[in-house]
């Protein structure tokens, strides 16, 4: 049995092992690689040659609509499902049954077995691995100690996230899979969850996320791969990603706002009903706007976003 | 990888006595339907009387095809002489009649049925220089929910095997909970072997009980070995569990499951001898009977149940069985799928 305060000399290991390989340095950060990697179901190539690398103690995203290919890639990685083509090498080394004792998975979808508790079930689960976290701080944790002996089919929908999170956890995991973590989440709960996963993060994990809500993404992860139809369109740490693609910020306004639109600069675009215009400099694009004759009543002024980003690249939103 | 295997078994227990719907049913569906059946066949089927009837030799006369002609007689072949003594003295059949020079009968003394079928035995043969010799056995009747009893108590095993372990799996497997599992190092192994040994410890108990409450209400009959019965129905509950498992294999929805475990579970209720005997039957459904692990198992049990038998009488069934059982489970191991 291992405690929480375990985690933390858990991650001093990994830095050391880090040392200890230095001679090889790809190898020793990147704790995860996919290589190639093709899935397909009849007709529909879910995967399409997809590579990446998952380096050690950080939180990697793979953001993308639904149908993308994310959670078939999950399941490639997380061994569930064999590729077609390609490969997955965990430490450098294909998936063994050291995988399977040093990971932690939580499904975007899941069933437990009927008439258990959440105790019972914890426990069933810990019996499965060698290495275990200490079920007490396991439910501090994870916020389940008000109803460790409840019937898990009595739980809301945040507290049986929060079980399946416990469950990924429950081995003291060097990488941990969170396929969708809180889709179905009112917002309290979903930032809630959010606060969770940072304090895994601080525990020194590897944390491999899937997600198609773009501020999950920039607040949890370190560097995102955006998918669609199967493949990476771009990857890199979010913030460096929307630097790279956008001004600094955006305006946006009803299109009612502006009598003619024939008048609008090339720098400002008009669709679904709204003007917007990416600019370094609000001060001068409001001032043009005025200029315009615009009604600036409900202007709105923001950060691009990483849902801007997709709808740049690839034509359509992250929520289609 | 025991601690792995306990944890499931553990945890499929209290699945099991939890689900109160589910255990009520496997409790009292089977002494229910004791009473129904017995009282459904309280009735007198149109043949009177059933007459066994073994040839040794050319008979010597003609007058037994006279007898041999009587209407509203059941004439049912047999081959063995003593079966069929032990079966007059049961009650279950009225007299046997043993052809040769001179022929033989066989009645029970305390049979009214026997006294009946006599006298038309004797009218056919009317008077002749050598008459049927006349043999008297004695012995208590047996009755039908006597007779009833070890095939409803393996039917209810069939079905707890059946749907306890091979619907349940295949809903697992639809709803999620098998790709939960597959994520874990438990193995295909110790998830399929922990299901065979939680399914058998549910039926011993189950069995116990219902065997328990059964006798209370019926008083029924058990003349043999409950060490002989005890092994007769683990290799039948071992063996059927693991029929259920092979069909749990590549199943996705519980729909199909249904399907097909109604498909192999009614022709064995209705031809295994769990509601009537299959001597006399077409010789078709008779041997069709054979391939049935129920079948075996319900003999075997109403052997030792009402005829007495030991171990060793009915050491080819369990030794059948268990053979049975051998193949199943290395043929659910190749096929079975997580997902």
């Amino acid at each position: 049995m291992v405690s929480l305060s375990d985690t933390t000399a858990s991650a001093a290991r990994t830095a050391g092992e880090q040392k200890q390989l230095a001679g090889n340095e790809t190898h020793a950060t990147v704790i995860l690689r996919a290589g190639n990697l093709v899935k397909q179901f009849g007709d529909v190539r879910a995967v399409d040659g997809l590579s990446f690398g998952v380096e050690q103690g950080r939180c990697f995203g793979l953001l993308g609509p639904n149908g993308a290919g994310k959670t078939t890639t999950m399941e490639i990685l997380e061994g569930i499902l064999a590729p077609d083509e390609g490969s997955v090498h965990y430490r450098g080394k294909p998936l063994d049954h050291r995988f399977r004792q040093e990971i932690g998975i939580q499904f975007q979808a899941t069933s437990l077995q009927d008439y258990q508790t959440v105790r019972e079930t914890l426990e069933m689960f810990a019996a499965f691995y060698e290495r275990r976290i200490d079920l007490a701080e396991l439910a501090e944790l994870c916020r389940l100690q008000e109803f460790l002996d409840r019937d898990t089919a009595r739980l809301s929908g945040g507290q049986r996230q929060r079980l399946l999170l416990a469950i990924a956890l429950i081995n003291d995991p060097r990488l941990v899979f969170l396929d969708e973590p809180t889709t179905g989440l009112d917002p309290q709960s979903r930032r809630n969850f959010w606060s969770l996963i940072e304090g895994i993060k601080r525990a020194g994990k590897t944390v491999l996320l899937t997600t198609h809500y773009m501020e999950e993404a920039h607040r949890l992860c370190d560097e995102i791969a955006i998918v669609d139809k199967g493949r990476i369109i771009v990857q890199g740490a979010p913030d460096e990603l929307l630097r790279q693609h956008f001004p600094a910020a955006v305006i946006r306004l009803p299109a009612s706002a502006l009598a003619r639109h024939d008048q609008l600069p090339d720098d400002m675009v008009c669709s679904d009903g709204m003007i917007e215009s990416f600019t370094d400099d609000v001060t001068v694009a409001i001032a043009r706007l005025e200029g315009l004759g615009a009604n600036l009543g409900n202007l709105k002024i923001s950060a691009p976003t990483l849902e801007d980003l997709f709808l740049k690249l690839t034509g359509h939103t992250l929520r289609n | 990888m025991r601690q792995r295997i306990l944890a499931v078994i553990r945890a499929r227990l209290r699945e099991f006595y939890r689900d109160k719907a589910s255990l009520m049913w496997n409790l009292a569906m089977p002494i229910l339907i004791i009473f129904g059946f017995a009282f459904i066949f309280s009735d007198k089927p149109d043949d009177l009387f059933k007459v066994g009837i073994l040839t040794q030799e050319a008979a010597g006369d003609t007058q037994h095809t006279t007898f041999l002609a009587t209407r509203y007689i059941k004439f049912i072949p047999v081959t063995k002489l003593d079966e069929a003594v032990t079966k007059v003295q049961r009650h279950q059949l009225d007299m046997l009649l043993v052809l040769g020079a001179p022929p033989r009968y066989w009645i029970n003394q305390h049979s009214a049925n026997g006294y009946m079928v006599e006298r038309v035995l004797r009218a056919a043969y009317g008077s002749v220089d050598t008459p049927p010799r006349r043999e008297i056995v004695s012995g208590t009747n047996i009755r039908y929910a006597d007779w009833l009893m070890p095939g409803v108590l393996a039917m209810n095993m069939m079905f707890s095997c059946l749907w306890g372990v091979g619907w349940v799996v295949v809903r697992y497997r639809k709803n999620g909970v098998l790709r939960r599992l597959q994520a874990t190092p438990l193995t295909a192994f110790e998830f399929l072997t922990a299901q065979v040994i939680a399914r058998l410890i549910i039926i011993v108990v189950v069995t116990l009980l219902v065997y328990a409450g059964a006798d209370y209400f019926i008083d029924f009959t058990m003349r043999g070995s409950y060490l002989a019965l005890f092994l007769v129905f683990f290799a039948g509950a071992a063996c059927l569990t693991s029929m259920g498992l092979v069909v749990a294999t590549r199943l996705k929805t519980e729909e199909l499951a249904d399907g097909l475990l109604n498909f192999i579970s009614w022709p064995m209720m209705i031809l295994s001898g769990v509601w009537f005997s299959m001597e006399g039957t077409n010789p078709i459904a008779q041997g069709l009977s054979q391939i049935f692990p129920l079948t075996h198992l319900v003999n075997a049990a109403r052997r030792i149940m009402i005829d007495g038998a030991g171990l060793a009488a009915v050491g080819f069934e369990i030794a059948l069985l268990s053979a049975l059982t051998l193949l199943l489970l290395v043929v659910s191991a190749y096929l079975f799928r997580w997902s």
